[in-house]
């Protein structure tokens, strides 16, 4: 489903990926951790050619993305996005946010949208909350709005961005959730993520960045269960990470 | 010094009391020529503000696009603001129509409005530029990841923010074009400005007149001002901070 | 259209622009330094807490900025005379109007700028033990102005592209020299051409000056 072969991105002289290649079957949940700075957000958004790449190959669903000739629009439609700050549009109701890319990206009437919108609130649980703007919901809430918009248009991947680090720690749990229930339905998941306790119980495989790198990338049961056969830097994340 | 504010009934070419304070035939006095050059001058002021948004939300829009447009732009940007707007005006009255005979047909109304026109959208693309850049990355990155094409990007979710950020400097730019109309008497539009002269002129009574301008410009700023505001109550988002939800 | 680029030769820009340029470049300057100095008087008065100060202040401000210049220009033409007992040159009126019409302007950058320095710098300065006076005088002033330098150096250039308008009163501006110039050798489209192309150079250099400036000040925050 997803491919990287070599990929190398620089911001002019500082590296920021180097050399990262990895495979995501279909249906697989991946997460991806490391510190800050690692790269781990770059690497997703060049899933999508949010971030142009100096050199590698990157192809999802068997569409090359770093190549001139393709359809970014029809591309992105297929690969949903979730974001740290949720970015949901302010001065459109949440309806408006989940309808706008349907009906001027994949064509659909405004009927159709408005049904698909609805059904994907009903199965966040917010479908009250339709008629509202975005400022009018707290945090999590937002997150849920934001995670309803990618699916509406019918994705193939999703790509979480830090989805839960702007949230107050009451609200995780309600997107995490969310998460869940679509990892258990066979979405193929990306996620740069903090939360371990989310990657131990979902996650299929487990990606460690550090420094551009990718230093890890064994299924989670060995991330989490030996490790002792990890490269001392992610032991080292490790032992900080899940000490709390 | 006595105050006579009679002659506005005069007629302006008999110079006699009319009973009505509006003549009649081909005859007018005082009080019709003013309210004809307040009709002027708001009418230079409307195409002139037409021409600027249009351009300038154009030109604004285009100053933040990676590309060699961003260049055109910015010499779009550079050179009507650093030119004062009346050399403008006699640039497109005296020197554009000589490289353009095309254009000698055209009134000195339009040509004064098109100087204005242009020098204002310098101003607005300023500051539509500093709308848009003033958004979260995060919200057009949303837009791109959506699959939104570039066009789409900025009509359903740049340009509605930006657009409602910079309303307040809107504001003060359509007051600063209502202001900027009176440099139209310098090529015989017949506004506010050039009826001020020319009457003071026949009638010599300057201070009567000049308050009268003075009082119909105040009202013409007054009232946009208030248009400007219902429009900035109108499209209002619910739940901002500052904002009645 | 032939173009004529003699024109552009020295000894009619000398005979007529010269002179013209030379009253630009006074007006600016004097309207410069008046209209900040009234403009400062006029700010602290519009902060200042005393109604006496602070209404007449606001609608002097108020009034000035929603009248057109040239209207402005044209009342203080008008009584002048009245005012000041004889007739005065349109060059002269036209600088006291500018004074007075800038002093506005420069109010309110000046207000904002004394806004903007933080509540904590006047405490800092009266638990010092100094009157409010002295706090204004050593502590908010010359920071507010050293803040607002770049603003109001691009209403300087505002300023400078504005005196063009004493055409208005007839008043001999630069604008005024080219288009005499333009007359008497019979080339209006060169004149005015040459009018817009120096004020352009100048404005435009200066307004790179003050964005240099605030490149430099900026990094020193």
């Amino acid at each position: 489903m997803i491919h990287l072969s070599k990929v190398n991105k620089s911001y002019g002289t500082v590296k920021v990926l180097i050399d990262c290649s990895l495979t995501v079957k279909k249906g697989e949940v991946v997460v991806i951790c490391g510190p800050s700075g690692s790269g781990k957000s770059t690497l997703i958004k060049t899933l999508n050619a949010l971030e142009p790449v100096q050199s590698g190959e990157i192809s999802v669903n068997g569409v090359v993305v770093n190549d001139a000739a393709t359809n970014l629009s029809e591309l992105r439609s297929q690969v949903g996005m979730v974001f740290q700050h949720f970015e949901l549009f302010p001065h459109l109701s949440v309806l408006d946010n989940l309808r706008l890319a349907q009906i001027q990206v994949l064509g659909r009437d405004h009927t159709e949208a408005t049904q698909r919108a609805q059904s994907l609130l009903s199965r966040v649980g917010l479908q009250a909350h339709a008629h509202k703007f975005p400022t009018q919901l707290s945090g999590g809430q937002q997150q849920r709005v934001a995670i309803a918009r990618a699916l509406a248009m019918d994705p193939v991947v999703m790509l979480f961005d830090e989805p839960t680090s702007a949230l107050d720690p009451e609200m995780v749990g309600e997107v995490l959730d969310v998460m869940v229930q679509l990892a258990q339905e066979g979405m193929t998941m990306m996620c740069v993520t903090h939360e371990m306790g989310f990657a131990r119980r979902v996650a299929h495989r487990v990606i460690f960045m550090d420094g551009g790198c990718i230093l890890e990338d064994c299924s989670s049961a060995e991330f989490f269960g030996d490790v002792t056969q990890r490269t001392p830097r992610a032991q080292e994340f490790l032992s900080k990470v899940l000490a709390h | 010094m006595a105050w006579d504010w009679q002659f506005f009934c005069n007629s302006t070419i008999t110079t006699e009391a009319t009973a009505s304070c509006f003549g009649k035939g081909g005859d007018i006095t005082y009080l019709q020529w003013m309210l004809s050059a307040w009709g002027w001058t708001v009418s230079v002021a409307a195409l002139a503000l037409v021409i600027a948004l249009l351009s300038g939300v154009a030109i604004g829009v285009l100053r933040t696009l990676a590309s060699r447009w961003k260049l055109v732009a910015m010499m779009w940007v550079e050179l009507f603001r650093n030119i004062p707007l009346l050399v403008q005006v006699f640039i497109w009255y005296h020197v554009v129509p000589a490289f353009i005979p095309a254009l000698q047909a055209l009134s000195s109304f339009l040509l004064a409005s098109i100087a204005l026109g242009l020098f204002t959208s310098a101003r607005i693309a300023e500051q539509v530029r500093s709308g848009i850049q003033a958004l979260p990355r995060g919200q057009s990155q949303a837009a791109s990841a959506l699959g939104l094409s570039l066009v789409q990007s900025y009509r359903y979710v740049i340009l509605p923010q930006s657009l409602r950020i910079i309303l307040p400097a809107l504001t003060s730019e359509v007051m600063n074009v209502v202001k900027n109309s009176s440099v139209a008497f310098a090529v015989s539009v017949t506004e506010l400005t050039l009826f001020a002269m020319q009457a003071q002129e026949e009638t010599a009574r300057g201070m009567e007149i000049y308050l009268a301008v003075t009082m119909l410009y105040v009202i013409t700023a007054l009232t946009l001002n208030r248009i400007m505001a219902w429009i900035e109550s109108m499209t209002q988002l619910p739940g901002v901070i500052g904002v009645k939800a | 259209m032939t173009f004529d680029f003699t024109f552009f030769s020295g000894s009619l820009l000398q005979t007529y622009v010269l002179h013209g340029f030379l009253f630009s470049l006074q007006l600016t300057v004097l309207a410069t330094c008046g209209g900040i100095v009234l403009g400062t008087v006029l700010a602290l008065m519009r902060l200042s807490q005393r109604a006496l100060f602070h209404w007449p202040a606001t609608v002097y401000v108020n009034g000035m900025r929603s009248i057109p210049l040239v209207m402005v220009l044209l009342w203080f033409f008008l009584l002048m005379p009245f005012l000041l007992g004889r007739s005065i040159g349109a060059e002269v009126s036209a600088v006291i109007t500018f004074i007075a019409f800038e002093a506005a302007f420069f109010c309110e950058i000046i207000r904002s700028g004394i806004q903007s320095i933080p509540k904590g710098q006047t405490s800092a300065a009266i638990a010092l033990g100094l009157s409010q006076q002295q706090t204004l005088r050593w502590i908010v002033l010359p920071q507010a102005l050293r803040n607002m330098t770049p603003i109001l150096l691009t209403q300087v250039i505002i300023l400078f592209q504005d005196t063009s308008l004493v055409y208005a009163i007839g008043a001999y501006d630069m604008l005024k020299g080219f288009e005499i110039a333009g007359k008497n050798s019979g080339r209006p489209v060169e004149a005015y051409l040459a009018a817009a192309l120096i004020y352009f150079l100048i404005c435009f250099s200066l307004s790179q000056l003050v964005r240099h400036l605030q490149q430099r000040t900026s990094f020193t925050k």
